[in-house]
């Protein structure tokens, strides 16, 4: 398959999924409706806390937190969908190498979740007076996308392994907080214990909340946006590359443990 | 070159239960099924519920692995060789599930296209010579939660044709559709034919297997109980003739006493609505009539009519022959200690 090839399959895969995950008023309202509950609360922590300033990190941060809730629980959830659908069979005795099957379904759940970003600080903008007066607005809108592809490709490791769990829920739930804590989405990742730092290092999402806090609330260089949304796509990459290795006996097992189908 | 080569192909299912004491229990859905189809012909494959019709499918098409023996399709194998296959087969299943609902059939067609690498340039024109194929042309924007299950089925076809297959596997494709859909279907799958496409086709409708197929396996309990033209299957009960009784009740004691009269070779019910049919085999020429309804005493009794045996009537015959074969014909467990049941079900200790 030639590059321009996977990147149009790539684009018409997202819009579909996209088109068909945007048509389930249902879903969108809890991708929007969580994320609404964890910005009001961090909002009145951080009032609480005499930190009015950063008001619009903790908007931010909540739809950071929506945005990898979608990944998560869209990656896990789209390949069983598919499997309810009966779609899954379909797709797996399609040509097309099972990650590029994956990946667009993985990074159109993380386009979802930027409706997440978008209510997150209307409601603060709306409801609590938090002003958009952001550092560098237009690395955010260059920051936010860079985040979205980085988890859309870590969701296709998750979706890798998913591909063989028929309850692939259940691995999803445990994975939520930890890994926004880890990554720094609405508290600083330096006030975790020293041992955690390497694990977050290794997060694409840590990268990508440390671009989009910058490009948020400033008080530095362009550089400071740049260089996280670099690592963030680096290490995207290196997880989706990984998906690519893993996926091939990931596809076999479940062909040997007939997994694929519901019965 | 042979388009379907299936060699001695078993597939084990294993599950696991309960946790403090784990059993792991193998089903063997397919026992070592053997055949051949050449290219342009097409081939049925018929067995109730549970045969291993849908498995022995799934593993020509590469969903899953056999757990021995061999399959080739158009000469690629299909356990380490599966994109290959892929490239060259089509695959379509009954039912309601399979397609994106809250997506147009038209949307729906454009991102299969992609995924079954049909050129950019010749999309428009091969999903609209579909959509007319199949009878959706005009309907193409509407979505799909609103189409009937004819409607549905109808695309599912054409989404299995998009990239034109040398090999088209069809798993029950009328399955709760109208008899006139069905019709439509059929026509559509013997144009498919007539055009040169290989059809695998499993189907519960004998009338439309001696309709399509050049040739048929009747496949019971995992293993090939028969295999030939549709006429050739029909002779097997040549010698017989079919008795067929209207009746309101009849359980399985009164079955029971009918195999039991002299010169019947079998006999089965089927529901039709509020009424059954009786069917009863007998030796040809016998007069049973007064045999077989005495043995119905206590049914309400109908129409009673001697007919000509069906393909429908060999297809009993032959799996009525597998299901009194079964409690001796189900192979010993593959671990010990272990038990079997007629299901071809081992339960093993974890």
């Amino acid at each position: 398959m030639t590059l321009v090839r996977a990147v149009r399959l790539i684009g018409v895969g997202v819009r579909t999924h996209v088109s068909y995950m945007s048509r389930s008023p249902l879903e969108i309202t809890f991708a929007v409706l969580v994320p609404l509950v964890y910005a009001t609360l961090a909002v009145y922590l951080f009032r609480a806390a005499d930190d009015p300033d950063r008001l619009l990190t903790a908007a931010v941060g909540a739809g950071l937190m929506g945005i990898w809730s979608s990944v998560l629980f869209g990656s896990g959830g789209a390949v069983q969908n598919q499997r309810w659908l009966g779609t899954l069979e379909t797709l797996v005795a399609s040509p097309t190498p099972l990650s590029l099957v994956l990946l667009p379904i993985t990074l159109a759940t993380a386009v979802i979740g930027t409706y997440a970003m978008g209510a997150t600080v209307l409601w603060g903008a709306v409801l609590f007076d938090v002003p958009l007066d952001f550092a560098h607005p237009l690395l955010f809108l260059a920051a936010v996308p860079v985040c979205v592809l980085s988890l859309g490709m870590m969701g296709l490791l998750l979706a890798a392994t998913f591909v063989l769990l028929r309850n692939a829920n259940a691995l999803a739930n445990p994975l939520d907080a930890p890994v926004w804590l880890l990554s720094g989405m609405l508290v600083p990742v330096t006030v975790l214990p020293d041992w955690t730092r390497p694990v977050s290092w290794a997060l694409p999402t840590t990268w990508g909340s440390r671009a989009v806090h910058a490009a948020t609330s400033g008080g530095a260089g362009a550089g400071e946006v740049l260089v996280p949304m670099g690592v963030a796509l680096g290490l995207g990459a290196l997880y989706a590359l990984l998906a690519v290795l893993v996926l091939g006996r990931v596809e076999r097992r479940a062909r040997a443990a007939a997994t694929l189908a519901l019965a | 070159m042979l388009a379907i080569e299936a060699k001695n192909l078993r597939r084990t299912y294993t599950s696991r239960t309960g946790f403090l004491r784990p059993r792991r229990t193998e089903t063997e859905a397919v026992r070592g099924i053997t055949f051949e189809v050449a290219c342009g012909e097409l081939f049925g494959l018929l067995g109730p519920n549970g045969a291993g019709k849908t498995t022995t499918i799934k593993m020509l098409n590469t969903l899953l692995l056999p757990t021995s023996g061999t399959a080739r399709v158009l000469g690629h194998d299909v356990a380490s060789d599966p994109v290959a296959v892929r490239r060259r087969i089509g695959y379509v299943f009954g039912g309601d599930r399979g397609l994106y609902d809250r997506l147009s059939a038209l949307d729906n067609l454009r991102y299969f296209a992609e995924l079954y690498g049909v050129e950019p340039r010749d999309q428009k024109r091969r999903i609209g010579e579909l959509l007319d194929l199949v009878g959706l042309a005009g309907r193409e924007k509407e979505r799909v939660e609103g189409y009937s299950r004819g409607m549905r089925q109808r695309l599912h076809i054409a989404r299995g044709l998009l990239h034109r297959p040398d090999v088209l596997f069809l798993d029950e494709p009328s399955i709760g559709v109208d008899p006139v859909a069905a019709r439509d279907l059929r026509r559509t799958v013997a144009d498919l034919r007539a055009g040169g496409t290989t059809v695998l086709l499993t189907t519960h409708y004998m009338a439309e297997a001696d309709e399509l197929c050049d040739r048929i396996a009747v496949i019971a309990g995992g293993t090939i109980r028969a295999l030939g033209t549709p006429d050739r299957l029909k002779s097997r009960v040549q010698e017989r003739g079919i008795l067929e009784i209207e009746a309101y009740g009849a359980g399985e004691e009164h079955l029971e006493r009918i195999r039991g009269v002299s010169g019947v070779h079998g006999a089965a019910a089927e529901e039709r609505g509020s009424r059954q049919a009786v069917i009863v085999q007998t030796e040809r020429g016998a007069d049973l009539h007064g045999q077989v309804l005495a043995a119905l005493d206590g049914v309400r009794v109908g129409r009673v009519v001697t007919r000509e045996p069906t393909l429908e009537d060999a297809y009993i015959a032959i799996v009525e022959e597998a299901d009194a074969l079964a409690p001796t014909d189900v192979p010993g467990p593959t671990d010990a200690p272990a038990s079997t049941d007629a299901s071809g079900s081992t339960e093993v200790a974890a």
